[in-house]
């Protein structure tokens, strides 16, 4: 049977990774690659690392911290953050990582994603969509959930899995960083509409949310940062709760 | 040393597979020369892509002709293994003719591509040497194997499909093992030992 996955994310800003982490068992807790490794040893099941910074210059940087993480972890991981081409992409694949995660460029340029899933096939294409939830309604925010569109959630994601995304990694602006649970209803509506992988973020601030976003809707994985660098929840903790609500997962 | 070849015509992502026989002290050779495929002591055949577009890359490197000819282990990984196949749906092309078997496409009532770990199950092989029944291995993928006769590991996703095959000196896995942990590391490690 295929498992729920839990996901860390990772922000990197030049090397390292910001928001801080805290973990005492680390030499160096800002430095990705032994976080990583961490996670990985630890129950995680895949990773996400978010380049902030994605200026062209550290674009290179990036490529090459993607290496050192594929030689040093044995769990699939994505990376994304300011892509903007093929170029960006193929760097970023042939430097191990496994996945790419588009946003403001693909809503800019919706054929980006055709184009990267005829060439690298859907599997590798995660379409990242910030929203936030306004009269009734939900719409697509830009840049870090800074500029507001007039697009809708529901409309862009049937058009980004026809365009031919492999999966959807939905943040709601609204729950991101409350702690107070993930958008369960607007994810089981999501997961309704589309007929892709659904990855869950922002809320996460206990494991009972976990349990809430994996029973209401048909959703795939559930991502998280801040509860899993301050360890407010162990992975191990959080999948063994998981797995005797009868949830499946890897433990 | 033992030599192993790890097959590069530009399809995906090999340089993982080349790290992962690092983490065990292999040295693997990316590599679309014949003489160096041809002369290695085992053959690493991964892919992630599509399958007419891959099927093509092979053909103009002569890699078609050469693959299903190897006499040293061959393991194919998730795509490597579909080409090892009669004909995939995926482009609708022919394939390397080694597996007497069609690659299908999931049915659309499940989500698609499938992504994430999956159990593993009646395991017939050396390759599974200590791993247990059900572990959980990682695959990625939107076209499938059947149950054949060369099954060797199922998994299930709506329906119970071919996550692993051998015939001969001929192995496919359909998951990642250099992506599934330390229990896919050990599934690399018996492929390397035996």
């Amino acid at each position: 049977m295929l498992a729920k996955r839990i996901i860390p994310c990772l922000d990197i800003k030049d090397s390292r990774t910001v928001k801080g982490v805290n973990f005492v068992d680390l030499k160096d807790a800002g430095n990705p690659v032994e976080l990583a490794r961490y996670y990985s040893e630890n129950g995680a099941d895949e990773l996400v690392f978010l380049d902030i910074t994605a200026t062209k210059e550290d674009r290179k940087t990036f490529a090459k911290l993607a290496n050192q993480i594929s030689e040093n972890i044995n769990i699939p991981f994505t990376v994304g953050g300011g892509i903007k081409s093929i170029e960006d992409v193929d760097i970023l694949l042939k430097s191990g990582a496994d996945k790419v995660s588009i946003n403001s460029f693909a809503v800019k340029n919706p054929s980006f994603i055709n184009e990267l899933a005829k060439k690298y096939g859907s599997q590798c294409v995660v379409l990242a969509i910030d929203a936030k939830h306004v009269k009734n309604d939900w719409f697509v925010y830009l840049v870090g959930g800074s500029i507001k569109t007039k697009i809708r959630l529901f409309d862009w994601a049937r058009e980004v899995e026809n365009r031919g995304a492999g999966e959807i990694l939905f943040t709601s602006m609204d729950h991101d960083g409350t702690k107070n649970g993930f958008a369960c209803q607007a994810l089981e509506k999501l997961s309704e509409t589309v007929n892709i992988p659904i990855i869950a973020s922002g809320g996460a601030g206990k494991i009972d949310h976990f349990i809430e976003v994996f029973k209401s809707g048909n959703i795939d994985a559930a991502l998280a940062a801040s509860v899993f660098h301050f360890n407010e929840i162990g992975l191990k903790e959080l999948k063994i709760n998981l797995k005797n609500k009868n949830i499946p997962i890897r433990l | 040393m033992m030599k192993i070849a790890i097959i590069d015509y530009g399809a995906g992502n090999t340089q993982s597979v080349k790290y992962a026989l690092k983490r065990l002290d292999c040295e693997g050779v990316l590599t679309s020369n014949k003489e160096v495929i041809s002369g290695s002591d085992k053959v690493i055949f991964p892919g992630v892509g599509q399958a007419s577009s891959a099927m093509k890359k092979l053909k103009s490197k002569g890699l078609d002709i050469l693959i299903p000819k190897l006499k040293q282990p061959v393991l194919g990984i998730c795509l490597g293994m579909q080409l090892m196949c009669d004909f995939s749906e995926e482009g609708n092309t022919d394939c390397l003719k080694i597996f007497n078997s069609n690659v299908k496409r999931f049915n659309h009532s499940l989500k698609v591509p499938q992504i994430g770990w999956n159990t593993i199950f009646d395991l017939k092989s050396n390759l599974f040497d200590s791993i247990n029944e059900n572990e959980y291995m990682y695959s990625v993928h939107s076209y499938y194997v059947p149950v054949l006769l060369h099954t060797v590991a199922k998994s299930n996703y709506g329906i119970n499909y071919s996550t692993a095959i051998k015939k001969n000196n001929f192995t496919g896995v359909q998951f990642h093992p250099e992506k599934s942990g330390n229990k896919g590391e050990v599934v690399l490690k018996n492929f390397i030992k035996n």
